[in-house]
């Protein structure tokens, strides 16, 4: 199965990165390229096979629900790119 | 001295022939005098370096020192350092100063080894020749018209130029195995679980692992002796018994039983691989092991349904840069979701955009169970796989790389192409299984081969002991490249 450009368009603006039209065809015939070699799977029969999510079969852990990190905000926001007051800065999301 | 087993080394600082300050000095030299070239190192800080190089003289001084105490280490820019860049070969983290320290870099630091600089790497470990990094490639020392493999291709550089004795790698479907082979050193991908992800940026979490890469299996030990262990800050971190990954290095291989996959030896293996592994295989029979034949039938599966999981895990994973509270953020932006797309438009490279998309759409609604769940469902028949194929022999081994280091750009535009050249790696972390390369000769361009070694679940200290018998029997692994 292929996919569209108007599929390009869509997975990128799902996975939030800009992509122009220019740009969108090279991605298109990539993305095609991997999405051929990726459908070699679908002619397996996998009924009555469960899932493996993971590499060993584990119980997560469960710890107490109890602060175990001290307040290290201002050494974190140093690496911010916009801060102010103590609080990231980001363009206004309400009117 | 910079050719030096670590247990050399570690011998000499104990007997003060040579000071940590000294010896990480020498090291500091060797970059600069190769790295100019090679590109293996993205930062280096002689002045960090050497202050915990004094530290580890008083620890020696004090009496007390353990088996890395002043050994200068180089560390994956993978690895969150305290204090450091911490780039992951990434415009998005160019600026980054980690402000803490992953848990392999505690360990580290604990025990007094010495931080020698954070190593290139592909872009967020996505890669198969170094390519991807925003820093540029990195050179193979054995050929500088050759990639180094990836993603660890600066730490597995570093170590074959011997620009630092040991160094750190990630491994998430060969990137620690594929490198090492390339650039003819040993390194090995311990079983998901034993060497904690705390700090270790993510790329595919049910799959990614932290291992050591140095000029021999014995040193390989050493450094899991270190790295490995329970933390509590990752959730898929296990909880075992402490081991010595050294303990049955002398081990004789009498009796050894040594699985040879057919599906590894079939069309796409390079003859010049086919005959070094060969070669190999009939050095481990003089030793006193067997062979069986056995089969991994899903093998050609591994490919695409790494490429759906990989990229799946690396879309969720990834989300998290998005130019607020780290990284790199675009300029001249309308609203927040514009200031998103830009900022992860620039900051990231092709190829993670193209994993990104990709692992977006296989997650996205309608096409979750044909694509996610079904790759699922085949990892589990390729762990079961090997599981069989562990009933009949002990070790399996087979090439790491179907070819000795390709040239530089001869794959790079073509993105399926160099997924295929981890062919014989990713069914490895797909099953969660430990796996090693070790030197094992040179394709008739004098670049290296490597065996691989794919041990069951937790039998690290046998593989070690195979890999190290091997050495102990032939000299591939005590080649350098011709460099002063």
């Amino acid at each position: 199965m292929s996919i569209s450009t108007g599929d390009v368009k869509r997975i990128a603006r799902l996975s939030r990165i800009a992509v122009n039209d220019a740009e969108s065809e090279a991605v298109l015939s990539q993305l095609n390229e991997i999405l051929g070699l990726i459908e070699e799977m679908q002619a397996v029969d996998t009924s009555g096979i469960e899932p493996m999510s993971h590499a060993q079969e584990i119980v997560l852990r469960l710890r107490e629900d109890v602060v175990t990190e001290k307040d290290q905000h201002e050494a974190f926001q140093k690496d911010a790119p916009q801060v102010e007051a103590g609080l990231y800065l980001v363009p206004k999301v309400i009117e | 001295m910079f050719n030096s087993s670590l247990r050399a080394l570690s011998a000499m600082l104990a007997e003060r022939k040579i000071s940590s300050v000294e010896l990480t000095q020498e090291f500091l030299a060797r970059i600069d005098r190769h790295n100019p070239d090679l590109n293996a190192y993205i930062t280096v800080d002689p002045e960090k370096s050497l202050a915990q190089a004094r530290i580890a003289d008083s620890m020696i001084a004090e009496g007390r020192m353990q088996p890395m105490t002043g050994i200068p280490v180089a560390q994956k820019d993978i690895f969150c350092s305290k204090g450091w860049l911490t780039t992951c070969g990434s415009k998005m983290l160019s600026g980054f100063v980690s402000p803490y320290d992953a848990h392999v870099i505690e360990k580290f630091n604990a025990a007094g080894a010495v931080n020698l600089g954070k190593t290139n790497m592909d872009e967020f470990a996505m890669g198969s020749s170094n390519e991807t990094s925003f820093f540029g490639p990195v050179k193979n020392p054995w050929d500088r018209k050759a990639v180094p493999g990836g993603s660890s291709g600066g730490s597995a550089a570093a170590v074959a130029a011997r620009m630092a004795p040991a160094a750190t790698g990630t491994d998430t479907g060969g990137s620690i195995r594929q490198p090492a082979a390339l650039c003819g050193i040993s390194g090995i991908k311990p079983t998901y679980g034993l060497v904690s992800r705390y700090g270790m940026i993510a790329f595919a979490s049910s799959l990614d692992q932290g291992g050591p890469m140095a000029k021999s299996a014995e040193d390989l030990a050493i450094m899991l002796n270190l790295m490995a262990g329970h933390d509590s800050r990752d959730s898929t971190s296990l909880v075992r018994d402490e081991e010595d990954y050294t303990r049955d290095l002398d081990c004789p291989l009498e009796g050894l039983r040594i699985g040879l996959p057919k599906e590894y030896f079939a069309k796409g293996l390079s003859p010049a691989v086919e005959k070094a592994v060969q070669a190999a295989i009939s050095e481990y029979q003089k030793l006193g092991a067997k062979v069986v034949e056995i089969s991994l039938p899903n093998t050609r599966l591994s490919i695409p349904v790494y490429y759906v999981l990989a990229p799946a895990e690396a879309s969720s994973n990834l989300s998290r840069y998005d130019g607020v509270r780290y990284g790199y953020r675009a300029q001249g932006y309308g609203d927040l979701v514009e200031m998103y797309e830009k900022t992860r438009a620039e900051g990231f490279g092709a190829e993670v955009k193209r994993r990104i998309m990709i692992g977006t759409y296989v997650l996205s609604h309608g096409y979750y169970d044909a694509y996610y769940i079904q790759a699922q469902k085949l990892r589990r028949l390729i762990a079961r796989d090997f599981s069989e194929a562990f009933g009949q022999c002990d070790v399996i081994m087979g090439p790491t790389s179907p070819s000795a280091a390709f040239d530089l750009g001869e794959k790079s535009s073509d993105p399926v192409e160099m997924y295929l050249s981890d062919i014989y790696t990713i069914a490895v972390n797909l099953a969660g299984l430990p796996g090693m390369s070790i030197p094992a000769g040179f394709g008739e361009n004098g670049r290296p081969i490597g065996l691989q070694i794919v041990g069951n679940y937790f039998s690290e200290a046998k593989m070690l002991n195979v890999a190290h018998q091997y050495q102990k029997n032939t000299d591939w692994h005590l080649r350098m490249p011709s460099i002063e």
